[in-house]
């Protein structure tokens, strides 16, 4: 049937199969966007003896439609004062880099949609411009709070994607490859083979970096609302401001399911007695994701200078240790255990 | 025309557009951006061109960082337009010059047949360049990578020494000691016998 459909769109079959794959990365993807949020609300709500939304629909699960619903029918707002263009030009390249990164990410042993050689690198590439969203959205809005939270944010993306970097040649040096597919293959061989083990201060590293590059909880003071009131997006409201959260969301599950490729064996099985597959890729993403969430309703906001003291004397420096062990240690017999 | 002229024609004409921006645009923030989509646009060409770890290293080091912390800078800045503005005709002979011998470099670089260099062929699909790259680079031309590096650090260095003041009267908190404090050295006990309400006097009448 594929063949016949081939035939009858001619040279145009490239570009809609090509767009068929991207619609089925995309729409999933914005699905577990939105559960995403609600799984947050409920986790923390449990976390906190509350409930959480129960409301709408059965057990509150129509409760992220709803939500989208009230954003869509909300008017924008764009302040007097405000650089237009700029302003509305700011969530798209937000949201942008977040679903873009999502090209080279391979979701079985041939599932994945640009099969780049040098894949980790273009994620790195791509997701170090989501910083842009932040800014431009802080300047564009012409207020102190807005310009505050942007500032705040571009220092500390910026700090941590040395450390986060650093992290990853840890794991091309173990894996002998950018390619993402070729560093799962790499951990190939059952639990005790995945990265997260010969490689554990970088996973610990990569792990605290990413709450950081996400601004998450409990490094999100670009929004910080005790203080800054939402930093970079006050001013923003409606479906601009959902196009915020989205990319936020979207990244979250970004740097779960790349933290799920390499340290945790991505689609990968745990026991030699049960089949690799998609199930384990997404297991082991929302278990990333649980954490995330788990570590918003446990630690307080991080005092700025301290969130800096961290990234640069503290994470920058274990990576470069480890990084030095691992290249001595591998010239050695021991080297088996880094590969 | 073939689908990758079509690419390379739509790109060129984007850089060269954004390249323009930069310096017509009248706020500096915004010429910023453009400078950011046109190293973006020139990482698509050198992506066209087999170059894709260059490609990928240019969008990640030029987009992803340099030109973040130059928008901050930019932001921060009070730059008044008009006196920018002003200086124009003076500096033209001066950046005309500069342009002129860009243009020649490039000339003899794309033009190379015309001096009798040899044209590179295009490699097969499954070439790793990045291999390649990684390879020439740590191998034949180790000793001027390690100078570069090492040329680099002394400019970091350089940096952080110009830039690094003490000043008086700081607060500041060393979080070591603040973490290995114990609940002994801020907290005392002290044991109080409990104050018993003395017995009700009567009323004397």
């Amino acid at each position: 049937m594929m063949d016949q459909i081939q035939n009858l769109l001619g040279p145009a079959w490239l570009p809609i199969w090509t767009l068929v794959k991207i619609m089925v990365i995309v729409l999933p993807l914005l699905i577990g966007v939105a559960y995403l949020t609600y799984a947050e609300r409920k986790i923390i709500g449990y976390m906190q003896i509350r409930i959480g939304p129960n409301r709408v629909g059965p057990k509150g699960w129509l409760q992220p439609i709803a939500d989208a619903l009230k954003l869509m029918f909300k008017e924008i707002v764009i302040p007097t004062g405000a650089s237009k263009g700029v302003f509305i030009l700011a969530p798209v390249l937000a949201l942008a880099p977040a679903l873009a990164a999502w090209a080279v990410i391979p979701f079985g042993d041939t599932l994945v949609l640009a099969d780049l050689d040098a894949s980790l690198l273009y994620v790195m590439a791509i997701t170090s411009m989501g910083v842009y969203g932040v800014i431009l959205a802080g300047w564009a809005s012409n207020s102190k709070y807005a310009f505050l939270g942007a500032m705040r944010s571009a220092a500390q993306i910026v700090s941590y994607e040395i450390a986060m970097g650093f992290a990853l040649v840890g794991v091309l040096m173990a894996a002998q490859s950018l390619n993402l597919g070729d560093i799962v293959r790499a951990q190939e061989g059952g639990f005790w083979r995945w990265y997260f083990l010969p490689l554990f201060p970088m996973f610990l590293v990569y792990l605290i970096a990413i709450l950081a590059e996400t601004n998450r909880s409990p490094f999100d003071v670009a929004e910080g609302e005790s203080e800054i009131v939402a930093g970079f997006h006050v001013d923003y409201s409606g479906m601009a401001f959902a196009v915020f959260f989205l990319a936020e969301y979207a990244n979250m599950i970004l740097v779960s399911a790349m933290t799920a490729l390499m340290f945790l064996g991505g689609w990968l099985s745990p026991v030699p007695f049960l089949p690799d597959g998609l199930v384990w890729l997404l297991a082991k993403t929302s278990f990333i994701l649980f954490l995330f969430l788990w570590f918003r309703a446990t630690f307080p906001r991080y005092r700025y200078d301290q969130i800096m003291r961290l990234g640069w004397k503290v994470l920058i420096p274990v990576t470069l240790v480890w990084l030095l062990v691992m290249g001595a240690v591998m010239q050695t017999s021991l080297g088996r255990f880094f590969h | 025309m073939e689908f990758t002229s079509v690419v390379f024609y739509f790109l060129s004409a984007i850089l060269l557009l954004a390249g323009l921006r930069v310096v017509t645009v009248r706020h500096p923030v915004h010429a910023a951006l453009f400078l950011v989509l046109a190293f973006f646009t020139a990482a698509g060409l050198w992506v066209l061109l087999e170059a894709e770890f260059l490609a990928i290293t240019l969008v990640l080091v030029y987009v992803g960082a340099v030109m973040v912390l130059f928008l901050f800078v930019v932001m921060m800045l009070d730059i008044n337009i008009e006196t920018m503005r002003a200086d124009f005709r003076k500096y033209l002979p001066l950046a005309g010059l500069i342009s002129g011998l860009m243009a020649l470099e490039m000339y003899i670089v794309l033009g190379g047949q015309n001096f009798g260099l040899k044209m590179p062929t295009p490699k097969s699909a499954d070439y790793s360049n990045t291999k390649a790259l990684g390879r020439v680079l740590y191998t034949e031309y180790a000793y001027a990578f390690e100078l570069a590096a090492v040329i680099l650090l002394v400019a970091i260095v350089a940096a952080i020494a110009l830039t690094l003041r003490r000043r008086s009267g700081l607060k500041w908190r060393d979080p070591a000691t603040q973490v290995v404090v114990k609940k002994a050295d801020r907290l005392r006990m002290v044991n109080l016998k409990p104050q018993k309400p003395g017995a009700p006097v009567e009323d004397e009448e």
